[in-house]
């Protein structure tokens, strides 16, 4: 039975989602606009919600928006730091750069925790996320700072991971 | 009309088009392929928010269409440069490394001996 509900609160998720795309998308209030993005965006809805999400509604629950919240903030900062970094690594003369790729493990249990986590690595400029086969990461450095294993987590991954394994994996 | 918001649009807009061209740059001045990739897919993150940042203040309007095209960005971008990265080093193409740091090697032999 729980299995059952948790799949209509997923196909519901994403029906809301899809609707909020389409009125984002049309800007007006006409008839016809609304109900063909109602009807539409049900469709879709119904024959991709199983690969859309897993997590459904409990991904609105107070206390992971809250931390959903806490990651862009970090995510932001990181942002614009790396940014600045990469912004004079290229504009210096001698253009000091010491890439390399390495690998570290990840502590994060679902997939897509690890997507996220994964994607917020290539953003930060300076990392690049080269792949992912089980909880390794292999992760191509512009600038390496550490080469032990440890260091390596500590320098890429481990602001992020933090704040991830509170929002998915508890 | 001049209000703040203009100017903090300008000032974006302005910031934005600076960051691509850093990007533009870090594709001309990077040794090889992959530090390449870095320069010109994340320079221009920062440089296409603000840049579409700074529209938004400029035409309150259209921010909505404006915020999805950020969200947009911030979800394709890593996955097409993870696609470059990746591919590249499936043609056999060896990353520049001053210190020969490259851990994803082993896992490149070890499927090459499994054919």
């Amino acid at each position: 039975m729980k299995k059952k509900t948790q799949k209509w609160g997923r196909f519901l998720y994403t029906w809301l989602i899809l609707m909020i795309v389409w009125y984002a998308y049309t800007v007006s209030l006409a008839p016809a606009e609304l109900i063909t993005g109602f009807v539409v965006t049900g469709l879709i809805a119904a024959f991709n919600f199983a690969s859309f999400t897993h997590y459904g509604f409990s991904l609105f629950h107070p206390r992971r928006i809250y931390y959903i919240f806490q990651f862009s903030i970090v995510f932001l900062v990181a942002l614009v730091k790396s940014n600045i970094q990469v912004a004079k690594i290229v504009l210096h003369p001698k253009l000091p750069v010491n890439p390399g790729i390495v690998k570290f493990k990840s502590s994060l249990k679902s997939d897509f925790a690890k997507m996220v986590l994964a994607n917020t690595i290539t953003l930060t400029p300076g990392t690049l996320t080269v792949d992912l086969i089980d909880d390794e990461f292999y992760i191509h450095w512009l600038n390496m700072t550490s080469h032990d294993e440890a260091g390596i987590y500590q320098d890429i991954a481990a602001d992020f991971e933090k704040i991830l394994i509170k929002i998915f994996d508890k | 009309m001049e209000t703040i918001f203009t100017y903090l649009g300008y000032f974006f807009v302005a910031l934005g088009a600076i960051f691509l061209f850093l990007g533009a740059l870090g594709i001309y001045r990077m040794p090889d392929l992959y530090t390449r990739v870095q320069a010109g897919t994340k320079a221009s993150t920062l440089g296409a928010m603000s840049l579409i940042l700074g529209v938004a203040f400029l035409e309150p309007d259209w921010w909505i269409k404006l915020l999805i095209m950020i969200l947009f960005i911030a979800f394709s971008n890593p996955l097409s440069s993870h696609a470059i990265a990746r591919g590249s080093y499936k043609h056999n193409l060896k990353p520049f490394s001053k210190e020969q740091v490259d851990a994803y090697e082993e896992v490149e032999e070890s499927k090459e001996e499994q054919k």
